[in-house]
């Protein structure tokens, strides 16, 4: 059974979708300049908890608890939910997800709503199943509004239009809202957003949002944002359906005292977020009159099966882990040619599609590590990628085409290296000898032998540095060790932004 | 529905054959409870550091804050009020008389009796702004949690009117976010809203900017 809608855009390969981006230089600078910026912040304001470790484990670990309950926990949910009185639905795939909620519309008579940024309704391709049948989804998040008037598509989960600088905005702005005056200044730009939407929080009746979390004791959900943007959708409508994919349940209402500590900091390194909205079901004289959640699956219980794997649904969409890819950094979100982009969309993607899309995907990676270390939830995303390239090899070794790949040796001997620590620091120095074979006079890597040659095609490499990040930190945490503040070295040393001498 | 229902149990089928053998009730709860949580819940500072450190992160946010003391609450009501110009107020109709100053015009919202008349968020949004109490704050992110309770009315209230007087009195101030949960548990199915300073986006160009749809202008009065 095949999903109507696909969060995979495209058959094109990542190296393809990637080559072509590396060479549109405005998205690579507004891509890069957004993320170091959302990264400094995140280090900044995840370093000063002295708890931020024990935050990560508690996170890990209720998020893994959950899953491995997961039929116990939804039901608790929806019958909490039902309780309160909120109408639970339940959907198989992406076409089953949509005909409800066109449904649910239509019952109302109304040809607009209301749309809170949600990845999982680009997932199932809801705007489009909407617009075809008539109705206008307008997006209400600043980010979301961009992308749609600008007739683009998200490139990351938490800015989706950071692609996108001030004048780019202002350029759909003037021309979709006719504003020929408007200003470049943000501050021009938000206000002209606000006054765009503010007509139709107040006409629209229906809203249709994604969700954070939701709780199975109580049947709540947990929406956090920053805008006020989901406030409005989540107060003033009639009626409100949420789009939730199975994963998302938490055992308690206190859970969220970790993930509400974790999230923000991760996600735009603020401490909090401006709002962070919790409801159950309906209140009489406050807010919607009718509440429906749907809850989606579209092949995500299938992956609880793959005891390596089933982490990748531990995931809480903060987008860290893209902001600290070198990779993303170098190509952004669209290259993914996936909703899901960057390190968790690497292994997400593929399979959502049970393996047969998105296969390059999970080869979109240095396996630098990165993405685990700032992971709230700790899904170790190295170890499932090559989880999944074995996978994939398995398969291709059906195959004749298969069996005369390379990766085949390659990812088997990766994946022995990942599975230890030990293993994996003897490789890196035995890396650190063996590439002076390729380093040319200006000590930049030109030509990797294939398949690493994908990699240098685009880029001059630095070669690995002398010290892996593991020896400088072993070093770093030493009492004896030098001064703290010297990022430059550690972003070296971390072997980011590989290729561009940052 | 019988499509409805055949949906839930194929996806409860589904994830319970990719999850093997299951558990019972009481054995799930017993192993959430053994969850590692070795994180902060109680905080360490004083009261007087707490209040500090509450009032330089609403600070940083952008909003307006005060100490004040407890027998000078519509005092400085009235004075916030005036720097404002704001002098049409929403207010929750359970909101203590004694705190409103003279000269300003109040409409009470909400209220089982009926009394108060009925707003629509249209002309929410035309009043000059809205006085409420709280639930809890919490130091160290410098939020405010409003729970659809006394002083607070329902979520609309603090949404539609673009400027938002809070008072919060300092023993509801706690310093962690768990400490806050303390205090929310046992009201927990009622609206709850967070909110930390007014609102805002980073979406272009990662600048922060204030205010886009919720109040873009925050007051709050410690009460000590
Ligand atoms: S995988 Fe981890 S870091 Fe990446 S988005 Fe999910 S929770 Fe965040």
């Amino acid at each position: 059974m095949k999903p109507a809608a696909s969060s995979h855009w495209s058959n094109r390969d990542f190296p393809v979708a990637a080559r072509e981006l590396l060479e549109d230089s405005q998205i690579r600078g507004n891509v890069r300049h957004a993320t170091n910026v959302i990264q400094a912040k995140r280090d900044a304001v995840t370093g000063e908890l002295p708890d931020w470790q024990q935050l990560r484990d508690a996170g890990e670990a209720i998020r893994a608890h959950s899953l491995a309950h997961l039929d116990f926990y939804l039901e608790q949910f929806a019958r909490a939910c039902t309780q309160a009185g909120g109408q639970v639905h339940w959907a198989r795939d992406a076409a089953e997800a949509n005909q409800i909620i066109l449904g649910l519309i239509q019952r109302h008579s109304v040809t607009e709503v209301l749309k809170i940024k949600t990845m999982t309704s680009e997932e199932v391709g809801l705007n489009p199943y909407l617009e075809a049948n008539g109705i206008r989804a307008h997006e209400t998040d600043l980010a979301e509004l961009i992308i749609q008037l600008g007739k683009d598509k998200p490139s990351h989960f938490v800015v989706p239009a950071l692609h996108k600088n001030r004048m780019q905005v202002r350029e759909i702005f003037q021309r979709e809202m006719h504003l020929p005056e408007l200003g470049e200044r943000p501050e021009d730009l938000a206000a002209a957003a606000r006054s765009y939407l503010r007509e139709k929080f107040f006409r629209l009746k229906v809203a249709v949002s994604g969700a954070n979390f939701l709780i199975a004791e109580n049947g709540a959900v947990c929406i956090v944002e920053s805008e006020g943007n989901g406030r409005m959708c989540l107060t003033l409508p009639d009626v409100l359906i949420s789009l939730v994919g199975i994963e998302k349940v938490l055992p308690r209402f206190r859970d969220l005292e970790v993930f509400l500590q974790t999230l923000p900091r991760s996600a735009t390194g603020e401490r909090m977020n401006p709002y962070n909205s919790i409801w159950t079901g309906v209140r009489q004289g406050d807010g919607p009159k009718e509440f429906h959640v749907v809850l989606l699956d579209n092949r995500r219980s299938p992956i609880l099966g793959d005891a390596e794997s089933r982490q990748t649904l531990q995931c809480i969409r903060c987008a860290a882990c893209l902001n600290a890819c070198p990779v993303y950094h170098q190509t952004g979100g669209h290259a993914y040619e996936s909703v899901y982009a960057g390190p968790i969309g690497a292994i997400l993607t593929p399979q959502l599609h049970s393996m047969e899309e998105g296969r390059s995907l999970p080869y979109a990676s240095s396996l630098c590590g990165a993405c685990y270390e700032v992971c709230p939830v700790k899904i170790n995303i190295p170890e499932v990628l090559i989880h999944l390239r074995g996978k994939i090899v398995e398969e291709d070794q059906k195959t004749l085409r298969g069996q005369l790949g390379i990766w085949n040796l390659g990812m088997a001997a990766a994946a022995m290296l990942f599975a230890s620590a030990s293993r994996l620091s003897m490789a890196q120095r035995l890396g650190q000898i063996a590439q002076k074979i390729f380093v040319n006079r200006d000590g930049m890597i030109e030509h990797l032998p294939f398949p690493l040659s994908g990699w240098t095609q685009t880029r001059d490499l630095k070669p690995l540095p002398k010290q892996s990040f593991r020896q400088w930190w072993a070093e770093r945490t030493s009492p004896d060790a030098a001064s703290l503040g010297d990022s430059d070295r550690a972003g070296q040393a971390a072997g980011r932004g590989g290729s561009d001498g940052q | 529905m019988d499509s409805s229902f055949s949906a839930r149990s194929e996806v409860l089928r589904s994830i319970r054959s990719a999850l093997g053998e299951r558990m019972e009730a009481e054995s799930i709860a017993v192993q959430y409870e053994e969850l590692p949580r070795g994180y902060k819940r109680a905080g360490a500072l004083s009261q007087e550091d707490r209040l500090q450190l509450f009032l330089r992160r609403l600070e940083e946010y952008g909003a307006g804050v005060k100490r004040i003391a407890r027998d000078g609450i519509r005092e400085e009501i009235g004075g916030k009020l005036a720097a404002r110009g704001c002098g049409r107020l929403v207010i929750p109709y359970d909101l203590p008389a004694a705190w409103l100053p003279l000269g300003f015009e109040f409409t009470p919202y909400g209220g089982e009796d009926k009394l108060s008349p009925l707003l629509g968020a249209t002309e929410l949004d035309g009043m000059d702004g809205v006085l409420t109490g709280c639930t809890v704050a919490v130091a160290e992110t410098g939020s405010i949690v409003l729970q659809s309770g006394p002083r607070q009315g329902s979520r609309v209230l603090t949404l539609a009117p673009d400027y938002h007087l809070c008072v919060v009195f300092a023993e509801q101030v706690v310093e962690t976010v768990p400490e806050s949960f303390a205090v929310l548990n046992s009201t927990s199915c009622l609206p709850t809203t967070f909110f930390s300073g007014p609102s805002a986006t980073a979406d272009i160009e990662m600048t922060r900017i204030k205010g886009v749809h919720g109040p873009r202008f925050l007051d709050v009065l410690v009460v000590e």
